[in-house]
């Protein structure tokens, strides 16, 4: 049961050759016997998530499911769930309970999805292999000695050990697509701006997008077409309409040129080219044209990052002081207010977060500001007007998701550029907020990688149609890591 | 050697809006603390910023009423520094793009000269909470309930040259925006409040001198009291050869000084950046038409037109038309009453500006309607009493005492213009002065003062007085 997709658990609900209580206790069973092995949960809402699928069930039998009546997810744990707490993965949040839900998860709520708990991090979305978690290390359910990628670490290993059918996520800089990949499973970051933002925790403003990670491209779309839309309470979302993106892969095939950098092929492991290129020749033979692009100022991608997100993300942490919820220090409140401050937040950070506080603050600096962050943010410009140029001519731009498979459990703790060029794919996507997903490709050294294509925004349903229509023609995202098989 | 004080305003005026700039709470003054903060005042996890349109379009108000650029596209900034009533660690503001800029205000000096002053900018941001220090044994309480109401920052140029200059200059201001109806103006509440950049420099000079800003400035009398006292204090450091230090100062209205708080060095260093939660807000032609066309008749054009419409002089439109809701008092009275427009102005700016100065209200809250005094101005006209006599009604309805003719008919104040009755008082007085009346005759007209003072003495002051004069001058055989 556990190995079957949402869309096929759907059917069987709406069969009734399993009811939703039945579903429900057996991934929580499979957490419970599991997870204590990968860390991927931080809270389990096993008692919430029962009487969400006994409610389910009445609504099944009186035949009024809807899109995702019955199906258990779990919920990266950056969205605010309304009387669950909500950490972030940071000792700042360990005793917050949030008072309201996330869009997000009130959309997939109400689309009738039972969540299952919320899944382990990277402290505060900051991190590419979720070690700076304040709950510890996820581990990769390929090989428990490996990290499962970040920071929605929890998600991806939860997803790919199928003790959760499928998983919220956030992507800033490759959160979701990153992980997928190294997890052997597929994640779709949309467009900016296509799912709100409200309710989930920010890291970066301007480069943080909700999706999710799932095991194949027709449960992203059914989950994406529940979360997606226009939000009020978010001045950044966008007005489009939703499409019914569950309704339109199975569509015929349509002739696509996707447009390949060579440039991304440079200094990659061997047997993760010849596996990412095989992946493409697969789509060529779908019928698609495959044609060499240039990103011209791709390179730049990963330095003007490391400066608007840290930037954003040092005046968004500013909130978490100890006054009104969150971390606070021991007799904090008989210190002198700097004092106070400075106890609270050196206590409720981790070393990564304060890193990027740091960072940022000083280039919003007066006499940084113009060296750092402008240059950054015209070194983004660049990046977008590359990607709009390439969409003139190809309809996706495609190439590996990551640079390595997935690497050892502190392997790269010390040296947080190498940790950061782990991103050096996935990052122009969010730049440019551009929708992208991540889908299985193949193994090197008997660990999953990922193939990555990127489309023009709003184009998630045709990015999703060549996902689903390639995993029809192929199988690596139906390979389960034994243990869990 | 004479010095010149160099002066410009920064003023926060709270707009006048039911709900926050970023989020639907009340901004309700006076609310029990922390009753009126939602989760986005709260800036809990999560949460995002809505900008609340009312407030652009006050912004646009303001600036069209000032003569300011409209800018089709402005930013918000976040202003990020640490305090506890700040709940976000940033003020969401504006900082390299504001929405109006580059205008100016005509402000009438008390020598009858006017002064141009320029407004640099006018900025949407939002309030921060309070911190209340007092009551709290050694700790502070936090109110959030003001965090999140939306505010124009309005930046005058520093044109000012004297603490008399910046008083003018913001009373206009106040005039205005409560003419605009955008903000309430209750200085008491902090819904309009000031800072002010105070340098001197040698007449005749033109650079400016190093300038202090002198915060929080809640009254018109303590902006005007803290200017003098500033520049007096940094004349004298210049005068015994010292240097005058960049710095924020806060005054004392009890013991008349001003004293430092944070130099420039101590300064926060904001790092404004662009808000990524909000758009840039982008106003087009049809918004700025449809605010044109909601502008009230602004205080120059009314004047104007009070002194064409109603033949007053000019110092009396200016009186009248200083607020909004006099002039409105002024016009109603005006309309309704028969007595001439210039004795409704000397009601309005005498009698009724008195009672509310002495009882410390606002035209609001005046105790005599307007149509109760033009229905007393109306008394005056047909003859039913006398001008004194009504400041004795007036004062008795301002007192709650009853209506007008209830207060005339208890009090028996009806103007005595039968002529046999005053005829009568007429008489008595000639045969009770004697040697008055021989001064009279004798040709000295002053007297008859004298004696009409004498007659409304004897009818209490309720003869009429023309008919007491008529009747005086026919019995004396002088007419």
């Amino acid at each position: 049961m556990h190995t079957r997709t949402l869309a096929q658990l759907a059917a069987d609900l709406r069969a009734r050759r399993v009811s939703a209580t039945e579903l429900t206790r057996h991934f929580l069973e499979r957490i419970e016997r599991f997870d204590r092995g990968l860390n991927a949960f931080i809270t389990v809402t096993a008692e919430q998530a029962l009487a969400q699928a006994a409610a389910a069930d009445r609504r099944l039998a009186k035949g009024e499911a809807t899109l995702l009546t019955g199906l258990p997810i779990a919920h990266k744990d950056i969205f605010c769930t309304a009387g669950v707490r909500t950490t972030c993965a940071s000792r700042m949040l360990d005793n917050f309970v949030s008072p309201y839900d996330a869009t997000v998860v009130e959309r997939l709520a109400e689309a009738g999805a039972v969540m299952l708990g919320k899944t382990n991090m990277d402290e505060f979305a900051m991190g590419s292999s979720n070690e700076t978690s304040f709950y510890g290390p996820v581990r990769n359910p390929w090989d428990r000695t490996l990290v499962p990628g970040g920071s929605s670490g929890g998600s991806s290993a939860a997803v790919a050990a199928r003790i959760a059918p499928a998983a919220t996520g956030t992507d800033t800089g490759g959160s979701i697509r990153q992980p997928a990949a190294l997890s052997g499973i597929t994640g779709l970051k949309p467009t900016y701006g296509r799912v709100s933002r409200y309710g989930m925790i920010a890291f970066a403003s301007s480069l943080d997008q909700a999706g999710v990670l799932t095991q194949t491209a027709e449960d992203a779309a059914l989950l994406l077409e529940a979360m997606a839309g226009f939000d009020a309470r978010d001045s950044t979302s966008l007005e489009d309409p939703v499409p019914r993106y569950s309704q339109m892969l199975g569509e015929p095939w349509e002739h696509v040129t996707i447009g390949v950098p060579e440039s991304f092929f440079d200094g990659l492991e061997s047997d993760n080219a010849a596996a990412v290129r095989a992946a493409l020749a697969e789509i060529e033979k779908l019928g698609a044209t495959l044609k060499s692009v240039e990103l011209e100022y791709i390179g730049l991608s990963v330095p003007a990052y490391y400066v608007v997100a840290p930037a954003e993300a040092s005046s968004n942490l500013s909130r978490f002081d100890g006054v009104r919820f969150g971390h606070r220090a021991e007799h904090a409140a008989a210190l002198d207010l700097t004092s106070f401050y400075m106890r609270n937040r050196g206590e409720g950070f981790g070393a990564e977060v304060k890193r990027r506080i740091l960072t940022g603050t000083y280039v919003l600096s007066a006499g940084y500001f113009d060296a750092y962050y402008l240059q950054a943010q015209k070194a983004r410009k660049l990046i977008s007007d590359d990607f709009a140029r390439a969409f003139r001519d190809v309809d996706f731009v495609a190439g590996p998701t990551t640079p390595t498979p997935a690497f050892g459990i502190g392997q790269k703790t010390s040296d947080p550029i190498e940790m950061y060029l782990n991103d050096i794919y996935t990052i122009g996507a969010n730049l440019a907020g551009l929708p992208a997903i991540s889908v299985p490709c193949g193994f090197v050294r008997g660990l999953p990688v990922g193939l990555q294509l990127v489309a023009p925004p709003l184009q998630e349903a045709r990015l999703l149609k060549v996902a689903h229509h390639f995993q029809r023609a192929t199988d690596w995202h139906r390979r389960v890591p034994a243990d869990y098989a | 050697m004479e010095w010149e004080t160099v002066i410009g305003l920064e003023i926060h005026a709270q707009l006048k809006t039911a709900s926050k700039i970023f989020s639907g709470a009340s901004t309700r003054y006076g609310a029990s603390p922390n009753s009126q903060a939602s989760l986005v005042d709260l800036g809990y996890p999560g949460v995002l910023p809505v900008l609340n349109a009312a407030c652009v379009a006050m912004a646009v108000k303001f600036g069209l009423a000032t003569s300011c650029e409209i800018a089709r596209r402005s930013v918000f900034a976040r202003k990020n520094y640490f305090y506890p009533d700040l709940p976000k660690g940033y003020q969401i503001s504006q900082y390299e793009l504001p929405i109006v800029h580059g205008g100016k205000l005509d402000v009438e000096l008390e020598d009858g000269t006017t002064r141009t002053v320029g407004i640099v900018r006018a900025h949407l941001e939002e309030d921060a909470g309070k911190s209340l220090h007092e009551d709290f044994a050694g700790m502070s309480g936090i109110d959030l309930n003001r965090a999140g109401t939306g505010l124009l920052e309005i930046v005058s140029a520093p044109d000012l040259r004297s603490a008399k200059e910046a008083g003018a200059y913001m009373r206009k201001i106040h005039a205005l925006v409560r003419y605009l109806d955008i903000c309430d103006g209750n200085m008491q509440e902090g819904s309009f409040r000031c800072d002010a950049n105070v340098s001197v420099r040698r007449r005749g000079t033109t650079k400016l001198g190093v300038r202090t800003e002198l915060k929080n400035l809640n009254s018109f009398r303590f902006v005007e009291q803290a200017i003098e006292i500033e520049a007096e204090r940094q004349i004298e450091i210049l005068e015994g050869g010292g240097a005058v230090v960049q710095e924020t100062r806060s005054f004392d209205p009890e013991r008349g000084e001003t004293r430092p708080m944070r130099s420039k060095e101590e300064a926060n260093d904001y790092r404004y950046f662009p808000d990524p939660d909000l758009l840039p807000v982008t106003i087009d032609e049809q918004l700025i038409a449809q605010v044109r066309a909601s502008l009230p008749e602004l205080p120059g054009a009314k004047r104007e037109r009070f002194m064409s419409e109603y033949a007053l002089p000019a110092y009396d439109a200016g009186v009248l038309t200083a607020e909004r809701a006099l002039a409105d008092y002024f016009e109603t009275v005006a309309k309704a009453t028969k007595a001439a427009p210039k004795i409704a102005a000397n009601w309005v700016m005498g009698e009724l500006s008195g009672a509310l100065n002495r009882d410390g209200l606002e035209i609001g809250a005046a105790r005599v309607t307007a149509e109760t005094l033009a229905a007393l101005l109306d008394k005056i006209a047909a003859g039913t009493i006398s001008g004194k006599i009504a400041k004795e009604v007036f004062e008795a309805v301002w007192n709650g005492e009853g209506a007008i003719d209830e207060i005339i008919e208890k009090r028996g104040l009806v103007q005595i213009s039968d002529a046999g009755a005053i005829d009568e008082l007429v008489a008595e007085v000639i045969a009770a002065n004697p040697a008055q009346v021989e001064q009279f005759r004798a040709g000295k007209q002053q007297v008859l003062g004298f004696l009409v003072g004498q007659v409304m003495k004897a009818s209490r002051g309720k003869a009429n007085p023309q008919q007491v004069n008529e009747a005086l001058r026919r019995q004396l055989g002088a007419s």
